[in-house]
């Protein structure tokens, strides 16, 4: 099997593999280019004849689950990313793999953490060949340093679902962590011990995958009501003494950054949101549990209360800070893919008007309309943007992976997305020529919000009109790159071989580019 | 093995920094360790800049450890200048590029309402400190720096006067008390500082050993712009000498009060309210005023209370002080604000100028506005009042139009 092959350029001029762990990838087309057609992919049928009729799904070990739903060589398995850094059953399942001495098998999370560093050496002992995901931190410059055996494939929360149900992607075993659940499967995430508040990227897993295991540390008497997993999509239930680190699932608070310089980029950007009329009555926006993400929420609060506003929705992850806007009347829905703390989790299980809602509904291109393109307000993040406003939000300026692309992906079809970044992190330039890896396609990035000027897309003649008198230091982003390279000196180029190491996929399934080995 | 010298900061928490150690040798040439967060892109240009530097201080053989947490290349070249002055005799300075806007002048009666204290052994602070827009940014020589860091920080401040852009504040230096401060000024005023404040200041004499050194530097290096004095008045002696130093020399455009220090020599405990210094604050005030230069009041420590911030400067602003010092970025806007003439304010300016400028031109007399006669004094107030309206961007320059 190939790990990839066939390079070619494609419509943003980068150059990708067609084939990749042995199977056929297209290039990126273009916006909007790539349709694929027919009927979605469909789970096998199963049959009630087939589970206990008194719905007793309970079975002693995950070890054992795993065996009768039958385990081996190069199966896919897939878990969720909602216990964050304090998940403990993905490392579980590749241990127990790794004793069964199973081989070759696809991992495939909704993100991976700086916790799940321990499944390295399953990289390295070959139970896993690859990873289609996310890969941060370590694993990430593992990934880099060209130590995987198959190739990797990084995906958006979207495209994770795009992949699933157009067939790109087949989950043999998904073995899902629910924080309160029956012996049926029905399973929540409101309370327990490790209560994260929502489940929603656990849903294309159980719905699609052939076997579902689920893991929970607070098995209760059926029924698990409200269900946020419906147990008819489940096959077994294995009880655990813990399923996460409690603190390190949520934190008991989110803080808004204490740098003065991010500060500032969050009233900059607050400001240019008021002087454009973005942010009004009625509005909608959508901020991160980043620090900055948090400040511009906060400055945006402020603005809302003096002008007496209200906005229509908040698309989440959520913060105490997004409740507290939600409790005073600031804004009068959450719509809510992940609680990042305590208040946030308090919220969702009392407050009607606080929504758990999935990635289908969010951010999929397979769905019928997305909250994300609805949304008036996207303020996102960056490790890179270039002077065509291409983004690069996975690779550092070295060329090593270091973060997964989230839902950052499909937040760019949002009505206007921001990115606040710093003008150069240390000494390293954050505006550049042309961006290492290039994610989300300046075309859809509308504003870049330095501390040192905010570049506007000149495809926003909109945007720009409105600000000709503002005082806000309205520069072309070619100006903004030339004064970090006078401030930092013009970067050397990263140390990249022409060995193919990854991709990165667009929200349609199609390859936009190409992770390379780093030579250090 | 040679004597192995060190300056700079190194470790976890230190970013935008270096630590150069250097060692002297008699052979082998240059020997150059580099452990660097950002190497991959600028390690083949921190060795190549370490050898310049090297050449130009004509240095052969050395072994020289550089650990770098992404500093700048103008702190990098502090950082090895000032090991290299360590161990050897030189009177070159390797300077780098002097940024454009680093040659504006500024003026007698400047705005210095606001002015932050950065500390000048601190490179990551120094960088964005304009992009706050105080009026004025103090690079720190004197408490702001330890001890056995004030040696490597006149390089650091020396080297931010030429390449750092501070997007239009005014330039200050804070030296060391004199004399050992008269040496800092050998680092300070070829670079086009704007002001230098001179702390713990109680005497005439000080003030003449600062222009007098000013003098044969602006000589030496053939300079014609002016340099502006601050001296901070912190003692009691000081106090009582305001007068006599505020009258003593042209260049003095203010003077500030430091009640940390003042309340220390007086023995007393300093309050929010601020009782026990108000004898001394208003000497300054009155002091200044009829020197025809600005009194500014001591800094507020508390950097979490804004709201007793904003009292203590209504309070300063109704005894007359014209500004104050700022030990963190997030108090500039609540002194501007405090500061500046309300709405209220320049409301009543404006109508008391229209009146005055319609009697003129009527030739009228005497001046009233609705039942209240207005005399001249009052007509000179409102004028104050509408143009630092305008300069501190509370008041269009062209309201008048706008009417």
């Amino acid at each position: 099997m190939n790990k990839y092959d066939n390079l070619v350029t494609n419509a943003l001029g980068r150059l990708v593999p067609t084939i990749v762990n042995g199977k056929q990838e297209i290039p990126f087309q273009g916006i909007g280019k790539h349709r694929p057609t027919g009927r979605k992919y469909a789970p096998l049928i199963p049959t009630v004849l087939d589970y206990p009729a008194n719905g007793n799904k309970l079975v002693a070990t995950l070890e054992e689950a795993l065996h009768l739903c039958g385990l081996r060589d190069g199966m896919t398995i897939s878990t969720h990313h909602h216990m964050r850094d304090g998940d403990l059953i993905a490392k579980q399942v590749f241990e127990i793999a790794y004793e069964l001495k199973v081989k070759d098998l696809i991992w495939l999370p909704s993100a991976a953490f700086p916790c799940h560093e321990s499944i390295i050496q399953h990289l390295e002992n070959g139970t896993i060949d690859h990873i289609e995901g996310s890969m941060n931190g370590p694993l990430g410059h593992f990934t880099t340093s060209g130590k995987m055996n198959g190739c990797a494939v990084l995906r958006s929360h979207g495209g994770r679902v795009q992949a699933i149900q157009d067939g790109e992607i087949h989950i043999d075993i998904a073995i899902l962590a629910a924080p309160t659940a029956d012996f049926f499967g029905n399973g929540n995430a409101f309370f327990g011990p490790s209560a994260c508040g929502v489940l929603g990227y656990s849903l294309a897993d159980y719905m699609y995958a052939d076997r579902v295991i689920i893991v929970t540390d607070n098995l209760i008497a059926f029924p698990c009501m409200p269900m946020q997993i419906e147990g008819n999509y489940v096959d077994f239930v294995v009880e655990v003494d813990k399923i996460g680190i409690s603190e390190k699932i949520v934190s008991g608070t989110t803080r808004i950054t204490k740098s003065l310089d991010r500060l500032l980029l969050a009233e900059m950007t607050a400001q240019f949101c008021l002087e454009t009329g973005l942010l009004k009555d009625g509005c909608s926006f959508q901020a991160g549990a980043g620090g900055t993400s948090l400040a511009v929420e906060d400055y945006f609060h402020k603005i809302l209360l003096e002008k007496n506003w209200t906005a229509r929705f908040c698309f989440g992850g959520s913060t105490q800070y997004m409740v507290k806007m939600l409790e005073d009347g600031s804004v009068e829905y959450i719509l809510d893919a992940q609680a990042f703390d305590l208040e946030a989790v308090r919220s969702i299980r009392e407050n009607r008007n606080h929504c758990d809602v999935s990635v289908f509904n969010a951010y999929n291109y397979h769905s019928k309309g997305n909250y994300a393109a609805m949304t008036d307000i996207v303020i996102l993040g960056a490790t890179e943007i270039d002077i065509n406003f291409n983004g690069n939000v996975v690779t550092h300026s070295d060329g090593h992976l270091l973060h997964g692309i989230g839902g950052w992906q499909n937040c760019l079809f949002s009505k206007c997305t921001i990115i606040p970044v710093p003008l150069f992190r240390d000494r390293i330039p954050v505006i550049v020529d042309k961006v290492t890896t290039l994610c989300g396609p300046g075309s859809l990035i509308d504003v870049i919000v330095t501390e040192r000027g905010i570049a506007i897309n000149p495809l926003r003649t909109d945007l720009i009109e409105k600000m000709k008198e503002s005082k806000l230091p309205i520069r072309d982003i070619r100006e903004l790159k030339e004064e970090a390279e006078s401030i930092c000196g013009k970067p050397a180029k990263p140390h990249l071989s022409k060995e193919v190491v990854g991709i990165i996929k667009w929200v349609d399934g199609t390859v936009i580019d190409t992770l390379w080995k780093v030579e250090d | 093995m040679g004597k192995v010298v060190t300056c700079g900061n190194q470790g976890e928490r230190i970013r935008s920094d270096c630590q150069v150690k250097l060692e002297l040798s008699d052979r082998d040439g240059l020997d150059i360790q580099l452990n660097s967060k950002v190497k991959s892109l600028y390690g083949d240009s921190i060795i190549a800049l370490t050898k310049e530097i090297f050449n130009f201080f004509g240095i052969v053989n050395a072994r020289i450890q550089i650990d770098d947490s992404g500093a700048l290349p103008y702190v990098i070249m502090a950082r090895i200048e000032a090991v290299i002055k360590l161990l050897t005799e030189s009177d070159k300075e390797y300077l780098p590029d002097f940024h454009p806007s680093n040659n504006s002048a500024t003026t007698r009666d400047n705005n210095r309402v606001s002015r932050l204290y950065i500390p000048g052994n601190s490179p990551a602070l120094i960088i964005n400190s304009g992009l706050h827009h105080p009026d004025g940014i103090i690079l720190d020589l004197e408490d702001a720096v330890a001890p056995d860091k004030k040696y490597e920080a006149r390089f650091i401040v020396r080297n931010a006067l030429c390449a750092v852009n501070f997007y239009g504040a005014e330039r200050m230096v804070r030296i060391n008390q004199i004399p050992a401060g008269l040496n800092d000024l050998d680092f300070i005023i070829p670079h086009r500082a704007n002001l230098i404040l001179i702390p713990k200041c109680e005497s005439i004499e000080q003030i003449k050993l600062v222009n007098e050194r000013i003098g044969i530097i602006s000589m030496k290096y053939n300079l014609t712009q002016k340099v502006w004095l601050m001296p901070i008045i912190e003692s009691a002696k000081g106090v009582l000498n305001a007068y006599e130093i505020a009258i003593s020399a042209h260049n003095i455009v203010a003077i500030a009060i430091g009640l940390e220090d003042l309340t220390a020599d007086l023995g007393i405990q300093r309050t929010k309210e601020g009782a026990e210094s108000f004898v001394a604050r208003s000497k300054i005030v009155l002091s200044c005023k009829a020197a025809g230069i600005q009194a500014i009041d001591s800094v507020f420590s508390d950097i979490a209370d804004m709201e007793s911030l904003r009292q203590t400067v209504l309070q300063s602003k109704a005894i007359g002080f014209v500004g104050m010092g700022c030990i963190h970025p997030r108090q500039i806007k609540v002194i501007h604000d405090a500061f500046a003439p309300d709405a209220a304010e320049i409301e009543k300016a404006k109508k008391i100028v229209i009146a005055f400028e319609e009697a003129q031109s009527k030739g009228v007399g005497v001046i009233a506005l609705g039942t209240k006669m207005i005399d001249l004094p009052i007509v000179k107030k409102a004028l104050h009042t509408i143009e630092l309206a305008i300069k501190m961007e509370r008041l269009n320059q062209n309201w008048r139009e706008q009417l």
